[in-house]
């Protein structure tokens, strides 16, 4: 039948597009990985991995008074999943200086004579101090720990003719109105720098050898080297614009201040920027095509530094291998920077470390660059 | 009339592992002269060429490109040549000014000299009035012809031609062969890869790469005369059946 022979014709016609169309996807091996794999990494990564919930937060305890009722809340705490007793201090210079080095969240302060107060006026107080540079974790650790206090005081009230009451007094460090923006400006100071960096770099390097120009540059009196130096001064002062404008903003329109030093705040941010450049050059150096430059450079850096930063979701609550990821980005080591300088007020003493990693990852890329540079044209 | 010598090539190799991309060619280029450097894709031309600019290291031989050593000399030989690469070289998204800026910069050139030169060639290349448009909106004849230009704004002793008119009408391929003879006839030298028969014919002298070796260096009218050829084509081809390397 006449009509039942077109149907069929049509429908072979259409069958062998979609074959065509099945082969294409399943030839582009890298795109065919991404669509695969991608799902899966990402439940595995939120599923398991990255999670807002606390726990072992790094804790201190400051306790002045050591008797039966102190130690029994600490011993709670202690135990709880939640905290991580790292430390027992035993002044508040001591408990200053812990935050300042960045090793605890929190501190629990309980005053002197503790019990003596409950047992005689049925009142105390316990005194948590937190660092809310991250203010929700602040937020959920004095939550947590608040809860677990006033368990105790139910506890001493099951048994009790008068209720007992422990009162918590709340100290947010750095950020006492608990601004998510003291949180996030760091945040997306790390990721602006490290994306514009990093893309445009690779891309305008990558553009000129699609473009052919390439070639007649390297045949050219001018080195190599100052070649690709050049390449990257036009994104350096971009990147300096950025910098300007993210601090303006944030101490104009968010009320974010700058605590300490603005000149120590601008010498990581350039640091930075070189730390990110190189990045974008070593990139360049492989890719062929601007898309795998751009591709490479969103695998590579973007999503990097959005989860394993710290900024989004608190490095300690990972999972090992994880953590030890976070240690290769460099934009991690830069969000402890700015935290640190912006809106903690330190100075370079407490981010010496981190500034000798990120000056170490830059002359490593920049060698690694320069040397495969060298190879090719040899 | 002994001229100066401004290639000499002897025995000059590349070899990429066991592969020998250029297997010992030897060979002389004079001073202002038309040389074309002929062979099928894949015989080697690029990785000859790239080594006598200075861009890959030779295995193994001996070249000196302007009188200067490839392996020790390769800044000196920069200075001296000039380069015009398969995409013409030129940035679409800069106006003819700036590209003449450009180039005329990096080679040194001081202010005065590249304002005179951009004179100089907008006249030449009929350009008036259309130094501040963008490359891109040039039709691809004048961006070649551009392209040359630039690529001997300096003025080098050589320059070195890597297929440049591919995608060209006839007519325009004429017209570019005509700045080229000017500037043969300045004293520059010229060095062209080419894979149009044809345009060998306007060559002083030519030789055909096969397989990494030279089989063939002489004049046009040489060639077709020894090979009973009436043009290059048939001369090519008579050359390179013998081939065994396919394009690349």
């Amino acid at each position: 039948m006449y009509g039942g022979q077109q149907l069929n014709k049509e429908m072979k016609q259409f069958f062998i597009f979609v074959k065509k169309e099945c082969l294409h996807i399943w030839r582009d091996r890298r795109t065919l990985f991404i669509l695969i794999w991608m799902p899966v990494v990402q439940i595995v990564l939120y599923g398991f991995a990255l999670t807002n919930e606390v726990k072992n937060s790094k804790i201190a305890i400051f306790d002045q008074s050591r008797d039966q009722a102190t130690m029994a809340i600490s011993n709670e705490i202690a135990a709880s999943r939640y905290f991580n007793l790292v430390k027992n201090v035993y002044s508040y210079e001591q408990i200053g200086a812990t935050f300042r080095q960045g090793k605890i969240r929190m501190a629990v302060v309980f005053p002197r004579g503790f019990r003596y107060d409950l047992l005689h006026s049925n009142h105390a107080q316990i005194q948590l101090i937190a660092d809310a540079s991250d203010p929700n974790t602040a937020n959920t650790l004095t939550n947590y720990a608040t809860a677990i206090i006033n368990d105790y005081q139910q506890s001493l009230n099951n048994n009790a003719d008068l209720p007992y009451t422990i009162k918590t007094q709340l100290r947010m460090l750095y950020n006492p109105e608990l601004k998510g923006a003291y949180n996030f400006v760091p945040g997306v100071m790390a990721l602006v720098l490290m994306l514009v960096c990093a893309m445009m770099t690779s891309i305008s390097i990558v553009k000129e050898k699609e473009m052919g120009t390439m070639e007649v540059i390297l045949v050219s009196p001018l080195k190599p080297f100052r070649i690709i130096i050049a390449k990257t001064v036009p994104y350096l002062l971009v990147s300096m614009l950025n910098i300007a404008s993210i601090l303006l903003l944030s101490v104009y329109a968010l009320d974010v201040p700058i605590v300490g030093s603005l000149w120590l705040l601008l010498g990581e941010s350039v640091l930075f920027t070189i730390t990110s450049l190189s990045v974008g050059i070593l990139i360049s150096n492989g890719a062929k095509t601007q898309q795998t430059a751009m591709f490479t450079s969103m695998m590579s850096l973007f999503l990097p530094t959005l989860l394993f930063s710290g900024f989004l979701f608190p490095v300690e609550n990972m999972p090992i291998p994880l953590q030890v990821i976070s240690n290769v980005v460099p934009s991690k080591w830069y969000y402890i920077i700015v935290k640190s300088v912006m809106i903690k007020g330190l100075g370079f003493s407490a981010v010496w470390k981190e500034t000798l990693i990120l000056v170490a990852m830059t002359l490593t890329l920049l060698s690694i660059s320069i040397y495969k540079f060298k190879i090719r044209l040899a | 009339m002994a001229k100066d010598k401004v290639i000499t090539a002897n025995n000059l190799t590349k070899k990429f592992g066991a592969f020998t991309a250029v297997d010992a060619i030897s060979f002389d280029v004079e001073k202002g002269e038309i040389f074309g450097f002929l062979g099928a894709n894949g015989a080697g031309k690029t990785t000859a060429m790239r080594m006598l600019c200075g861009l890959s290291r030779p295995s193994s031989g001996q070249a000196t490109v302007a009188g200067f050593d490839v392996y020790k000399q390769t800044e000196l030989i920069k200075k001296n040549i000039g380069y015009m690469s398969q995409k013409f070289s030129l940035y679409e998204d800069l106006t003819i000014r700036e590209n003449i800026r450009f180039y005329g910069g990096i080679y040194g050139l001081s202010d005065n000299r590249i304002k005179e030169k951009t004179e100089e060639l907008v006249r030449q290349l009929h350009l008036e009035g259309q130094e501040k448009s963008l490359v891109r909106s040039l039709p691809i004849g004048w961006k070649q012809k551009l392209a040359f230009s630039i690529a001997i704004v300096h003025e080098p002793a050589i320059v070195f031609l890597d297929e440049p008119t591919g995608g060209v009408d006839p007519i325009t391929r004429r017209e570019f062969w005509g700045l080229i003879y000017e500037a043969s006839a300045r004293g520059i030298t010229i060095f062209v890869t080419t894979h149009y028969m044809d345009e060998a014919e306007y060559c002083n002298r030519v030789s055909i790469m096969v397989d990494g070796r030279i089989d063939a260096l002489d004049s046009p009218a040489n060639l077709m005369k020894n090979n009973a050829a009436d043009s290059m084509d048939e001369v090519f081809l008579h050359l390179a059946r013998k081939a065994v390397r396919s394009a690349d």
